[in-house]
């Protein structure tokens, strides 16, 4: 899936191109039409693996405790501070995002390079922070293979974190484009749907996050 | 790149718009094309190929069936060929020939010159030819997938060691139909915005031909249909490499997956799947069957909305797939009641399509003989479907040759049937000629014909209670005569559609011209010469109505006789713009080629668990994203 949002991400340019000034039916570019529509099916995607580890949370107490992980010891594993803040920082990201828009709107080269590349640096920051508690989990004893926890929980964030690397290209090829003087006022479009892209994707790890985090297992 | 881009002032001859005719002619041309025509020439050309092989796995299950004990296939061979018979006819063919035709027409029948992304349109193309050719490598490993094209886990999902489906055929399913995914993805994505952005002035969505508008509603399904089965997908190919259980319960070791939830995540896509491929058909006869009565679509709005219906509906209906699963009463209630009320939006299409007829100056045309044909079988298919709805009747009939006699009634009877009468009626406009009508013919009678022979014994062999997905069977049931039959009536189905292809060839060659308007039509796309120029409208239409052309050709007289109105004398040249306008054409571009590449290098990656060629498959996509993504547009030139 993460290949057809880099095709939509190609598409803003194509758009952005040949027809960022023709009239459309609705009003709409095509461009934001289509990443609005895309979305919708992300949704979906991230719905069925959310629903996945929601029907399958608390089915594999057992084996569970034979990997080590007594009831209420996955709460203890939970890092829920740490976690908080790297989504505290990709929430953030969001805002800095904006700030890149309102200020490619209003022709600030400067600003709109600052603010893409704090949103690119937050997304990795979150990235990283991903990786470190994979392998804090891993060497607590949650392998991919563990229980029902292990796949639905490594799969769905690492899908995630794929959707967040995805936009972190996407941001430095648009800080790219502007330090190359190719990414003016007129082309704010591309950094507003861009943006669209990158909200989602963060709404997407609220509710992740509430689903893993806040609702107890078991 | 420079832009294609030239001034057309008005009464200037079309030919001289072709501004770099090096650039879109020759063989190679065909490798970057952005035109949405040659798009939807190669979705078709290439899903008729699929149609042929699909047929001839058809004809080898056929062969294996036509008496008992018979050893033509091996069990695991069998297994292949109907996996791949019904995978390749829902992905290779069904879906990318509604595309074929949604890419060359819907642009053409709502006044636009273009799609909204005709590189992105191409990139799906390329997706679906990968993605297809990937699938059917798995022969060179003898891994066809052959675990039906459902793919139910845990049959699928069971790894590759302790499984009970040896070889790659699984993995090469999962991947192959995730990249497929893809692909249609991308065609669903430019079709919605080609559709809400991109109408000609004044045609609101109500004065849409109706084709269109379920080009538009199956759009909408894709998308929302595609991400269940793919998060299916991806969770059955962990299963099988990974040892994870999403599927494989270990009940042993205290894991209590459930295998109900990939049924529930497949036919969640699998319901809605059957409306993305039957509604393209739909579409199809309704545009057909008002040309040849020369009449308007009775109740168009109406047949607009019960597709709309269908297309909500579809989504509260999937468990009847599953009626034999033990959901509990309630549930079974529920989605039979859901299902036998679908049947009224679509009993309120067929007596819209008959109300059309009703009275009409019928020509008995080659299209017109295929969409009467669709609508008989297609009625047959949903009287089945509705036989199947209510819940002890389907416990009976479910994994018997009676669910196969149903769907083959509603997809063969009803879409295919209906691809054909799309081809004669459109091929005049596609190519400038037509196909031959007494060729037609045949193909029409020997398709009619082989295909209630194959599959009318069906119903009753399956309600004799033979198993379907099975490979032999033994003497005595009652079952030897009507597979004789039925095989039978397989090779006259192929025989139809060797018919067919002699016909385009004898067609070509006699190249009777067709004109732009042969069959004196309704809708915009004969409002321009055939085969279209590469910008379709020399100047955008301007839409008064529904079936706009129709209204631009004739007027009712006092006593509702039509009158044919002088040619010029219609609003719609008087209207026409006199102004200059710029026709803007996109650039050929061979990135989304290479990006295309890309994933099927991945494919094999994934397949075999050589990481470093899914490395390689990664890079190829980057490049030709990247290569994509800097490549100059037309218009940032003439800004
Ligand atoms: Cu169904």
């Amino acid at each position: 899936m993460s290949t057809a949002v880099v095709a939509a991400g190609g598409g803003h340019v194509e758009a952005a191109g040949a027809h960022a000034h023709a009239e459309t039916n609705t009003g709409i570019s095509h461009v934001k039409l289509a990443m609005w529509a895309f979305l919708s099916s992300e949704c979906l995607f991230f719905g069925a693996f959310i629903s996945t580890y929601l029907i399958y949370r608390g089915r594999d107490r057992a084996a569970l405790e034979s990997a080590g992980i007594a009831d209420g010891d996955l709460e203890k594993i939970f890092d829920i501070p740490f976690t908080s803040s790297t989504s505290f920082v990709l929430l953030m990201s969001s805002l800095t995002m904006v700030l890149a828009l309102a200020a490619i709107q209003r022709a600030d080269h400067r600003g709109t390079r600052i603010w893409l590349a704090a949103t690119a640096v937050f997304g990795l920051v979150f990235i990283a922070a991903q990786v470190y508690e994979f392998t804090n989990f891993y060497r607590e004893g949650i392998r991919l293979q563990t229980g029902l926890f292990g796949p639905t929980f490594y799969v769905m964030t690492g899908l995630h974190g794929a959707h967040v690397t995805v936009g972190i290209f996407w941001l430095l090829q648009l800080l790219y484009r502007s330090l190359q003087g190719q990414l003016g006022p007129e082309h704010a479009e591309a950094v507003e749907v861009a943006g669209l892209y990158w909200h989602v994707v963060d709404i997407v790890w609220i509710v992740i996050f509430t689903v893993i985090y806040l609702v107890p297992y078991s | 790149m420079t832009t294609v881009e030239q001034a057309l002032g008005a009464g200037a001859h079309p030919s001289g718009v072709l501004a770099r005719p090096t650039k879109t002619t020759g063989a190679f041309s065909w490798f970057t094309p952005v035109d949405h025509k040659r798009s939807g020439i190669l979705y078709g050309a290439t899903a008729l190929v699929f149609f042929i092989i699909a047929g001839l796995e058809a004809l080898l299950i056929r062969m294996q069936l036509v008496g008992p004990d018979q050893t033509v296939l091996s069990a695991k061979v069998y297994n292949q060929m109907f996996t791949m018979h019904g995978t390749t006819m829902v992905f290779l063919v069904g879906m990318p020939m509604a595309v074929a035709f949604g890419n060359y027409f819907l642009p053409l029948m709502i006044g636009a010159r273009d799609v909204a992304f005709p590189r992105i349109n191409m990139l799906g193309y390329w997706v679906f030819l990968f993605g297809g050719i990937f699938m059917y490598s798995s022969f060179l490993w003898s891994s066809a997938p052959d675990g039906g094209w459902f793919g139910y886990a845990p049959l699928t999902s069971q790894p590759l060691s302790s499984g009970s489906l040896p070889g790659y055929g699984p993995d090469f399913w999962t991947v192959g139909l995730i990249f497929m995914g893809i692909g249609s993805v991308t065609s669903a994505l430019n079709f919605i915005v080609t559709t809400l952005n991109m109408r000609a002035p004044g045609m609101t969505l109500l004065k849409m031909p109706v084709f269109v508008w379920m080009i538009f509603v199956i759009a909408f399904l894709t998308l929302f249909a595609m991400p269940p089965v793919t998060a299916a997908l991806i969770q059955v190919y962990m299963d099988r490499n990974f040892g994870t259980h999403f599927f494989n319960a270990d009940l042993a070791n205290g894991i209590g997956s459930d295998p109900l939830l990939y049924q529930h995540l497949f036919w969640l896509f699998g319901h809605p799947e059957v409306y993305i491929l039957i509604l393209p058909g739909m579409g199809i006869v309704s545009e057909i069957l008002p040309v040849f009565s020369r009449k308007p679509l009775f109740g168009a709005r109406v047949v607009v909305f019960s597709g709309i219906a269908i297309g909500f509906v579809g989504w509260g209906v999937w468990a009847h797939h599953m009626y034999a699963t033990g959901l509990g009463p309630a549930a079974l209630t529920g989605v039979g009641v859901a299902t036998m009320a679908i049947g009224v939006p679509t009993g309120v299409k067929i007596f819209n399509w008959l109300g059309t007829v009703w009275g009409g100056a019928v020509r008995l045309k080659t299209p017109m003989l295929f969409s009467l044909g669709f609508i008989a079988m297609f009625t047959l298919g949903g009287l089945s479907g509705v036989m199947h709805s209510i819940v002890p009747s389907n416990s009976q009939q479910t994994d018997t040759y009676f669910i196969v006699a149903h769907f083959h009634y509603v997809l063969f009877g009803g879409l295919i049937f209906a691809f054909f009468g799309g081809f004669y009626y459109w091929w005049p406009k596609m190519f400038g000629h037509f196909l031959d009508e007494r060729l037609g013919k045949i193909n029409f009678w020997l398709m009619l014909i082989g295909f209630n022979m194959t599959f009318g014994p069906m119903h009753l062999v399956g309600l004799r209670g033979m198993p379907r997905r099975t490979y032999t069977y033994g003497e005595g049931f009652g079952w030897e005569t009507l597979n004789q039959i039925e095989t039978v009536g397989g090779f006259i189905i192929a025989l139809s559609a060797l018919v067919f292809v002699v016909n385009i060839a004898v067609s070509a060659k006699k190249r009777e011209l067709a004109g732009d308007d042969p069959w004196d039509g309704r809708t915009l796309e004969w409002s321009i010469p055939s085969p279209p120029p590469v910008y379709n409208f020399a100047t955008i239409p301007e839409v008064h109505s529904f079936d706009d052309f129709w209204h631009q050709k004739y007027t009712e007289d006092d006593e509702g006789r039509l009158v044919k109105l002088p040619r010029g004398a219609s609003a719609a040249d008087t209207h026409a713009e006199e102004h200059a306008e710029h026709i803007h054409l996109p650039s050929p571009s061979f990135w989304p080629f290479v990006l295309a590449l890309g994933l099927p290098i991945m494919g094999y990656g994934f397949v075999f668990k050589a990481w470093w060629v899914l490395g390689l498959g990664v890079f190829v996509l980057m490049f030709g994203l990247t290569a994509w993504a800097i490549e100059p547009h037309t218009a940032e030139e003439d800004h």
